[in-house]
């Protein structure tokens, strides 16, 4: 015997993993800097400028990951969302 | 004013973490809905094209050895040849399956470069040891492209190949011109920066 209920519950929740793994990739990267900024503050070269060349002012490889997790959270996971929601209520 | 070889390490590191996500998004989504928008299925074959493009100043202007000229210009040349096969793929202009061979193609090259540049052994400094893992990981991992040439729409397969990417840009933030790496560090590599 097959019901609506049982047969949409898996793809309700797949849905939300997808969601929940798109919604929080982005995050995850940008804590996965923070902490790195944390745990190894000298790999933060701002922080202690004294005596540091112009590249090592400007490039900080845990603010890079930060950055890196903000831009993809901003311009690809949050309208990914929306699409992923428009063809979830296509499919309806 | 050259930047030194680390922060390079790092900068790649940056867009191939960026790839590595957009493809983990389209493993996770799908490519009907990773493509609903033009822009976005143009994103990372793109980027990829874009980096290959990029590694040529690298091979002008580090120019350590002629085998560093030789695997930064091999690297360069087969990451814009898998970018833009895959570009020409998600326009339409190509059609056949093949062309997603380039993908495994890259990954060997790229490997094989990066084993054969590095000629100190494992553990004389962190980077002799990453560019042995990195060589080795993209050499192993040629599987994946590989396999995914005959099923590209596998999602196990779609996601293992974002994490090896993933797990590469990872390697190359660990990257450090002089440092140790498990407690060894050789004599002959010099004074670590910090």
């Amino acid at each position: 015997m097959e019901t609506p209920f049982t047969t949409r519950l898996p793809a309700d929740a797949a849905y939300a993993v997808r969601v929940r793994i798109v919604s929080l990739l982005g995050p995850t990267v940008t804590a996965a800097g923070l902490v790195w900024a944390i745990l190894q503050p000298w790999r933060v070269t701002l922080l202690h400028p004294r005596g540091q060349g112009f590249w090592w002012l400007l490039i900080e490889p845990p603010l890079l990951v930060a950055a890196a997790g903000v831009v993809f959270a901003l311009v690809v996971a949050r309208p990914l969302l929306a699409d992923l929601e428009e063809h979830r209520a296509a499919a309806r | 004013m050259q930047p030194p070889a680390e922060m390079v390490h790092w900068l790649f590191g940056v867009g191939i973490l960026f790839v590595g996500l957009c493809l983990l998004c389209e493993a996770v989504v799908g490519r009907e809905v990773w493509q609903r928008r033009r822009w976005r299925k143009y994103l990372w074959p793109g980027l990829a094209f874009t980096l290959g493009l990029l590694l040529w100043p690298v091979m002008a202007f580090f120019t350590n050895s002629a085998i560093h000229m030789y695997a930064h210009g091999s690297w360069a040349e087969v990451l814009m040849l898998a970018g833009g096969a895959e570009l020409g793929l998600v326009h339409g202009r190509l059609r056949s399956p093949l062309w997603r061979l380039t993908w495994p193609l890259a990954f060997v090259v790229t490997g094989t470069a990066f084993v054969v540049h590095e000629q100190n052994p494992w553990l004389f400094a962190r980077s002799a040891f990453l560019h042995h893992l990195v060589g080795w990981t993209f050499i192993v991992g040629a599987s994946i492209p590989l396999l995914l040439a005959w099923r590209p729409r596998s999602a196990a397969l779609q996601a293992s190949f974002a994490l090896v990417i993933v797990a590469v840009s990872v390697m190359l933030f660990a990257d450090r011109d002089v440092a140790p790496i498990f407690g060894h560090l050789s004599p002959l590599a010099g004074a670590p920066h910090r």
